[in-house]
């Protein structure tokens, strides 16, 4: 048969064909690009695929290995139930976006050099952006504009590391990478910052609270955790990146606590979540790598399904704030129940996929003898629970009574929940299901006595402080500064450095060069010859005697007064050509004397 | 409008929701006692209980620190960048 299609191809191409479908023929037409990248994927030959000569360099479209066939995997899932959730969009915009978005995640994963990888990096943060753009809010507008520049700014550091890398090594193909010289860290900063790294992880928080309903499902999925992808193919085993995940962790958990927008909540646990895959990458063992690809496979999953039913509360209902909901599961409990798989999945909740997958990394660091890195993400466990799994529904769908009644989402958004939570079911008692397409040689086994029980008490104790601290912990109407404010702050800063120090300065230059220097040189032109004897009379001034300056003084007061006056000056022609002689001889002079 | 739930309202259910966690909370510390302590990485693993205490005192710093965070310096009012 013919080679398949690279299926990152599969959908940007096919994203070009959505406009030209209608109605149910579009819906098919959107679920089945998944279902054609799979099947595309699953028969790509394993090595290097789809190679194109490209100015003396070999593009590799399609590298095909356990560790970004495992990405593929999960990528095509987000990507069906993502379409299914968004199917009943009337226009196809948010489809077409999605879907250039998805398949260039997936170009990305399967990029084989840096040239390939970097042009489908830079468009899947040009088509996610337009998942910001098209909620058509002011809110969304300013956020999406901050969500691009930072993209373009990391997009940036990456392009620059890629080229001194590749002036280095001379050679483009993408493998790890020792973190030695600028390249290198260019590189390194580039993928983080789509890892959403503090300092780096403001634009996350900052932006998919403000993105449209369906298109926060995509965004969850794949931004993050492509470059998830690129740091376990990239860096492993870097050291830096151990704290840099344990930081992260705890960083989304105490952001969350201060949240009051469901979105946002759920946001700041993307961060906290991709900080255990980023700590798993940084130990670098085979457990804790296979740990960070599994982790990234169920956080997938779960954070979609928790991001469908914040976006179903606030499809339905029209807001997002915990202060002003309460009280849905009324009318809203099939709904809960598939928020409440999600919650407990990604409390690593026994029987659930975060369970047989966070774990992995938590037992990578304390086999590595990694306490306080241990310590910190399993505290972070537990703030996980208290707000995904406790404070978001708690306030959402008990609580107090909002007044709020609506009605459950619509069945498309229902089954793609169902999807998501049958998934996350099937990883958490099933496990192997996950575990054999994990790349790297490790064996684990999350079910046993010790480690059932210790999590249990975990999570449970943690539901105890909750209730104990429960009139604490409602939502504020607050909003809480992120490392967003030195942007959103400093370009205030920054406009009012432009428009008052530096509109002055140009100004002055302004003045300089377009008044004062041609004028003068207008006035010099008049009469040369005067303005030179003005000029020598003025230097012979300084060091002159004291009884010559009246003199002299008087005499350029003279001159000036005078200027320019009458222009009399003879010199015959005869002169202007002795001189030119006089050039050209010397010049004939030089030319004989360098060369002989 | 179809019939609403409101199970979660009855104050004999909330009751008896109430008893049914402590008891979950007084199991999985008694299952402690029992179990086998083959697959430790630390001394505290031995000490039956200690991650329920773990669970608790992780949840009461979050809450705390964060709040403490958030009070004297990151919450901010919605228009703040307005």
């Amino acid at each position: 048969m013919i080679n398949a299609i690279p299926p990152g191809l599969v959908f940007i191409f096919g994203a070009f064909l959505i406009p030209l479908f209608k109605g149910r023929l579009r819906q098919a037409y959107v679920l089945l690009l998944p279902v054609l990248a799979a099947y595309c994927m699953i028969s790509m030959p394993e090595g290097s695929g789809y190679i194109i000569n490209f100015l003396g360099y070999e593009l590799v479209l399609s590298r095909v290995d356990k560790l970004s066939m495992v990405f593929g995997y999960v990528f095509v899932i987000a990507a069906f139930i993502g379409f299914m959730y968004a199917i009943h969009l009337k226009e196809c915009d948010q489809h077409v976006a999605a879907a250039l978005y998805v398949g260039s995640s997936m170009g990305v994963t399967f990029a084989g050099d840096y040239i390939t990888l970097f042009i489908f990096w830079e468009i899947m943060a040009l088509s996610s952006t337009y998942l910001i753009w098209a909620r058509k809010t002011q809110a969304s507008h300013d956020a999406g504009f901050r969500y691009l520049l930072v993209h373009i700014f990391g997009g940036l550091c990456l392009l620059m590391g890629i080229i001194l890398h590749v002036a280095k090594t001379g050679s483009i193909t993408f493998t790890s990478m020792e973190l030695s010289g600028l390249g290198t860290y260019l590189i390194l900063i580039g993928f983080i910052l789509n890892a959403a790294v503090p300092p780096f992880s403001a634009w996350l928080s900052d932006a998919y609270p403000e993105a449209t309903i369906t298109g926060a499902i995509f965004m969850s999925a794949f931004t993050t955790k492509t470059a998830v992808y690129v740091l376990i193919r990239g860096f492993p085993g870097t050291d830096i990146l151990i704290w840099m995940g344990a930081i992260m962790a705890f960083y989304g958990v105490i952001f969350a606590v201060l949240a009051n927008d469901i979105r946002r909540l759920l946001a700041y646990h993307i961060i906290s979540q991709v900080g255990y895959m980023v700590a798993g990458v940084g130990m670098g063992t085979a457990l804790a790598l296979n740990g960070a690809a599994s982790h990234a496979f169920a956080h997938i999953l779960y954070k979609g399904l928790l991001f469908m039913g914040a976006g179903a509360v606030l499809h339905m209902t029209g807001k997002s704030k915990l202060t002003e909901l309460g009280g849905l599961y009324k009318t809203m409990p099939i709904t809960l129940t598939l928020y409440m798989i999600g919650g407990l999945s990604i409390s690593a909740f026994p029987l659930f996929s975060g369970f047989v997958s966070k774990s992995m990394i938590v037992t990578a660091a304390a086999e590595e003898h990694l306490t306080w890195i241990w310590l910190i993400l399993s505290v972070s466990s537990a703030g996980t629970f208290l707000h995904t799994g406790l404070k978001l529904p708690w306030f959402t769908f008990f609580g107090k009574d909002s007044g709020v009644r609506a009605e459950e989402p619509p069945v498309n958004m229902l089954i793609a929940m169902g999807i998501g939570s049958f998934l996350c079911i099937l990883i958490g008692v099933y496990p192997d299901s996950l575990y054999t397409l994990l790349p790297f040689d490790a064996t684990y086994a999350p079910y046993t006595p010790e480690h059932i029980v210790w999590t249990l008490q975990i999570l449970l104790f943690t539901g105890l402080g909750f209730f104990l601290l429960l009139k604490h912990l409602g939502g504020e109407p607050y909003i809480s500064m992120d490392t967003d404010w030195f942007y959103r702050k400093g370009a205030r800063v920054f406009m009012w450095f432009i428009s008052n120090p530096m509109a002055q300065l140009s100004t002055k230059v302004n003045s300089i060069v377009f008044d004062i220097i041609p004028s003068s040189l207008i006035w010099a032109a008049k009469n040369p010859y005067a303005v030179m004897k003005i000029a020598s009379d003025m230097v012979l001034l300084q060091f002159t005697s004291q009884e010559k300056r009246v003199e002299i003084e008087r005499r350029i007061k003279n001159e000036k007064d005078m200027y320019p006056g009458t222009i009399n000056i003879y010199r015959p022609v005869g002169l202007t050509v002795l001189l030119i002689t006089l050039f050209l001889m010397a010049y004939l002079l030089v030319y004989y004397l360098n060369s002989g | 409008m179809k019939k609403e739930i409101d199970i979660f309202d009855k104050p004999e259910n909330i009751k008896l929701l109430k008893i049914v966690s402590y008891v979950c909370l007084a199991i999985v510390v008694a299952v402690d006692f029992f179990i086998p302590r083959d697959h430790g990485h630390y001394p505290w693993d031995q000490i039956p209980g200690f991650y329920a205490l773990f669970g608790l005192i992780a949840c009461v710093l979050i809450v705390v620190m964060a709040k403490w965070l958030g009070k004297k310096w990151l919450m901010k009012k919605e228009d703040y960048y307005d």
